[in-house]
């Protein structure tokens, strides 16, 4: 019962984490971009007080909207934070996960299904090109994510993100150099890119319709809609680069519920993240927006790098 | 005692399959007669089966029943243990929430030219033949039922036979439908030289040769996997399935190719019981190419049935990966994993019967609704037909394989038993499997965006054709019908372990082991190998999700904006006046896609121009299978036979020669 107590604390702290931190590490994200093109940022409290503009704001219903328009905001939200539920973050729970990887991958979809539906609710032109683009990205992501997992998974004998990343604690300098986490790596950093909509495969703060994905479907959204939204983006944005930073250099995180290690955890989980953001935005400085339809090249690079992962696993690395 | 009351209940559900075909000729035009007492007895002979299906597998008992067969000098043998009593279990689910459906469905055949006798008959006898498939327990019997099975669909498929395109399928069906029971009894054939015996006991107890094994594999490997619609022998199934009456396409697409899978695991896991790494191998190629190259098919049909069928190839190959990827670790002696590996597979077959007949009575309600099949020509129904969209809506999500809902549960089964791959001594097996894995969840992912593409085309959006645009609600008990199949949906995705455990005690018993026992922890997770592994919990997860989603509404509606909502008209770029034309069709959604995997097809877009005012965009997509293998074989067998049919000059003497020089050759053998 204890056991069971404990967890769910584990959930509640985690999903709170998300929650507060989310909109700073996008206003983080902007504050870098800013320095890295030389113009003179925003404060990196932004995003909070956008998010606090957007919920305040008079919402625009649309003519012809159904359920599924209104449904999918908060839909779409509560599925990420059970998302986030699953990521090891600054607390490491061993005990048995409502779901793996692979339901991590599934909540992800299921959150997808839903925005590309609400795309094509009101039938205009853009929405379906959003959702029509949003669902080919997201079907040529989502094997290499699951190899990713998958090779992860044969390596630490376990499926379950928590497990995997204690394995990787256990071994010596808690960093796991092997041909194919190198391999892994890359590609993990390349579907990042892809799952949250970034430069080359996508442009978030485009202004064109023509070129959106992901803004092409929230298009019609407005007020707390469009509020919950962003906040939304923001946290699959942190989800990915938690991921990232806690799969492949798990330093720092909590094994043991006393309040200097969680501490302690927080702080060095907060600072790979940072930093995650720094990568994140050299990347995007040093690339330009790809044509939707080299996207699948990049896509399938990513995938050919899993590929490389798993041969060179199963040939070097048992 | 209980096997009498097995006994009886069979016999019951039996024979009120045979009446509910017979007893409505009675009724002769009596339009009301022949649909109630159709619907009644199938609904009798369901329950009954559904009932002393559920006993036996609760129980674990069976049951057997001879009667002589003299033609033969053998017995018509049925025999059910927990294995058939679980496909007997698929059938009668589905043909008892089907039956709720057929009363309103028919009323839109009651003109038509055709009489509903035909339907009622064909369709009676058709549920039978496949009750009889599952309970045979001789070769006799099973290609018999088999035959009866495989006719009176051919009947069925070729109900509105006026159309040239229902006569063209109906052809092609009965055709591969025959070259199938043809493989299969070929398959048997070879281990009935060894046995010496029909009766699948005799099988059971004899061990062949391994070449003559691999051959009977490969042949009832292609005869069960022409009915099943592997690919590349499923030509007949986006042929056949979308031109039969709904109800009817989903009882085939739901339940026919699951009684092909019963006989695929039936004829290798009991009667053949010889399973080499190769074998696996080869159905797990198969499967998985048919479950991409299915879904890839599925996203870029704009007729809605047709997608349907293409998708249930999708959903055989995931089954069939799941069989392989059994077969493989029963030959490698890892027991533990091919036990998963097969409750997966099972899993699997119960989930895509109950969503793809919910999604193809969906269908139905649409077609009769608003008489299109074309996605191009719906839109907008969410307004007009709400409850249909929620259960279809329903279907959409399971068939996706996404989390809380029953597709998931049978895919992450399928996952969890490709990762024991890790168990396996060979690299190469290792590296493939994963690959297959890799396929599943490109599959899955395929399968999102063709059923986003399906339910954003078909309900969301404005109304793209006049019919659509005055559709009107679905009648109650079709709503019923779909509305106890979307239950079962969540039910399965919800409590996943009552299922497990069942399939569990199947599986152990056919691949031979006892059932672990850490296998079974806990009824709110499912553990399929050990709990620090892999879990999953269903009911955990839509705990979390409905209350962060209360808690995401309360905060929502806790926040007072300045302004009250005002309705305003979508962004239209300044240029005015939206309208159903200006929306994304199917064509353009599936595009991104299609242009990525256009290698698969032979593409020909035309774009012509009649006048100034009117520009015609047309696609086609052309299976290159269907073109570079089975046209061409169509052309040289109609060759060969207008060169055969020389023989035919129609005089009767010449017909006395040769069956007088055919006695002599056939005495000529004897002797």
């Amino acid at each position: 019962m204890g056991d069971c107590m404990t967890t769910m604390l584990i959930i509640i702290i985690q999903i709170i984490f998300f929650l507060a931190l989310a909109p700073l590490l996008a206003g983080w994200i902007k504050c870098c971009k800013c320095y890295m093109q030389n113009r003179s940022a925003p404060s990196i409290l932004q995003p909070y007080k956008d998010l606090n503009k957007l919920f305040l704001k008079q919402t625009l219903q649309v003519d012809g909207a159904s359920w599924i328009f209104y449904a999918t905001p908060c839909i779409l939200f509560s599925i990420l934070l059970v998302a986030c539920t699953l990521v090891p973050g600054f607390i490491l729970n061993t005990s048995l996960n409502i779901g793996d990887a692979i339901v991590f991958v599934g909540l992800l979809a299921l959150a997808r299904f839903f925005l590309a539906l609400a795309g094509m609710d009101i039938g205009t032109a853009f929405g379906g090109m959003g959702s029509s683009r949003e669902m080919m990205i997201s079907a040529l992501a989502e094997p290499s994510l699951l190899l990713i997992f998958f090779i992860m998974a044969m390596k630490a004998g376990s499926s379950n993100l928590s497990i995997i990343v204690s394995y990787i604690t256990q071994t010596s300098f808690g960093i796991y150099i092997y041909p194919s986490f190198i391999f892994i790596f890359l590609s993990l950093l390349m579907i990042t890119l892809a799952e949250t909509g970034r430069i080359p495969v996508d442009n978030p703060t485009t202004h064109l319709e023509l070129t959106m994905t992901h803004e092409a479907m929230i298009l019609e959204y407005s007020g707390k809609y469009l509020g919950l939204i962003e906040w939304g983006a923001q946290i699959k944005t942190m989800l990915f680069f938690v991921l990232i930073s806690n799969l492949f250099f798990p330093w720092g995180i909590a094994s043991s519920l006393t309040l200097t290690s969680i501490m302690l955890s927080l702080c060095v989980l907060c600072g790979k993240l940072f930093l995650c953001g720094i990568v994140i935005v050299l990347i995007e400085a040093v690339l330009a927006k790809m044509r939707l339809f080299k996207a699948p090249y990049f896509l399938c690079i990513a995938f050919a790098l899993c590929l490389l992962g798993i041969l060179s696993h199963i040939l070097f690395e048992t | 005692m209980l096997e009498n009351f097995t006994g009886i209940f069979l016999g019951f559900s039996l024979a009120c399959a045979v009446l509910s075909s017979v007893a409505p000729l009675c009724c002769w035009k009596n339009f009301n007669g022949i649909k109630l007492t159709h619907t009644i007895l199938l609904g009798f002979s369901g329950v009954s089966a559904l009932i002393y299906s559920i006993v036996t597998l609760v129980t674990h008992t069976s049951y057997q029943f001879s009667l002589p067969n003299n033609l033969f000098h053998c017995s018509w043998s049925i025999y059910l243990d927990s294995l058939s009593a679980f496909f007997i279990a698929i059938i009668s689910l589905i043909t008892c929430c089907v039956v709720f459906y057929i009363p309103s469905y028919l009323r839109k055949h009651e003109q038509s030219r055709q009489s509903l006798l035909q339907l009622t008959f064909f369709g009676g006898l058709f549920i039978l033949g496949m009750y009889l498939v599952v309970l045979a327990n001789d070769v006799i019997t099973f290609i018999a039922s088999w035959e009866l099975m495989s006719l009176t669909s051919y009947f069925l498929v070729t109900y509105q036979h006026n159309n040239t395109e229902n006569r063209n399928a109906g052809f092609v069906y009965l055709i591969m439908a025959h070259l199938s029971g043809l493989f299969i009894l070929l398959g048997f054939g070879v281990i009935t030289k060894f046995s010496h015996d029909p009766s699948f006991l005799s099988f059971q107890a004899t061990t062949l040769p391994t070449n003559w094994a691999v051959i009977s594999f490969v042949l009832a490997f292609i005869g069960f996997g022409i009915k099943a619609g592997l690919v590349p022998l499923h030509v007949w199934l986006p042929k056949a399935h979308p031109v039969a009456p709904s109800h009817i396409s989903a009882l085939m697409s739901g339940v026919m190719l699951k009684v092909a899978i019963y006989g695929f695991i039936r004829f290798v896991f009991c009667l053949l019981h010889q399973i080499y790494w190769q074998e696996g191998l080869v159905v797990l190629l198969f499967g998985s190419l048919s479950a991409v190259f299915g879904v890839l098919c599925a996203l870029t049909q704009n007729n809605l049935k047709r997608l349907l069928a293409y998708s249930s190839i999708e959903n055989i190959g995931i089954i069939f990966i799941g069989l392989g990827l059994s077969m493989i670790f029963f030959s490698a002696q890892q027991k533990v994993a091919a036990l998963i590996a097969l409750i997966a597979a099972l899993y699997h077959c119960l989930n895509h019967a109950v969503f793809k007949s919910l999604l193809f009575l969906g269908a139905g309600a649409i077609s009769q609704r608003t008489h299109e099949h074309d996605l191009e020509r719906m839109g907008g129904l969410i307004h007009r037909m709400p409850y249909t969209a929620i259960t279809f809506l329903i279907g959409c999500l399971s068939i996706s394989a996404l989390p809380l809902f029953n597709g998931f549960v049978s895919e992450w089964l399928t996952l969890q038993s490709a990762l024991q791959a890790m168990l396996l001594q060979d690299g190469i097996m290792r590296t493939l499997i994963i690959i297959t894995a890799a396929t599943i969840a490109l599959t899955g992912a395929l399968a999102a965006a063709c059923f986003v593409k399906v339910f954003g085309i078909a309900f969301l959006g404005k109304p793209r054709s006049r019919h659509a645009r005055r559709a009107n609600c679905t009648k109650i008990d079709m709503q019923i019908a779909m509305g106890v199949l979307a239950s079962f949906c969540i039910l399965f995705g919800l409590f996943p372990n009552f299922v497990f455990d069942i399939l569990g005690k199947i599986s152990s018993k056919l691949i031979g082991i006892a059932i672990p026992n850490n296998l079974f922890t806990n009824w709110l997770w499912l553990v399929p190998t050990a709990p620090h592994n892999a879990s999953y919990s269903a009911l955990a997860i839509l705990l979390l999700v409905v209350g962060t989603l209360f808690a995401t509404y309360i905060f929502g509606y806790l926040l007072k904006p300045i302004k009250p909502a005002v309705v305003v008209r979508p962004w239209d770029c300044g240029f005015g006046a939206l309208n159903s034309r200006t929306q994304y069709t199917s064509t353009a959604f599936a595009m991104p896609l299609r242009r990525v995997f256009g290698g698969l097809w032979n593409i020909t877009e035309e774009i012509t121009q009649e006048n100034s005012a009117k520009t015609f965009y047309k696609l086609t997509l052309a299976d290159r299978i269907w073109q570079s293998f089975y046209a061409r074989l169509g052309k040289f067998m109609s060759a060969t036979t207008k060169y055969l049919a020389k023989i035919q000059s129609g005089s009767i003497r010449a017909y006395l020669a040769y069956m007088f020089f055919t006695l002599l050759f056939l005495l000529w053998v004897i002797a």
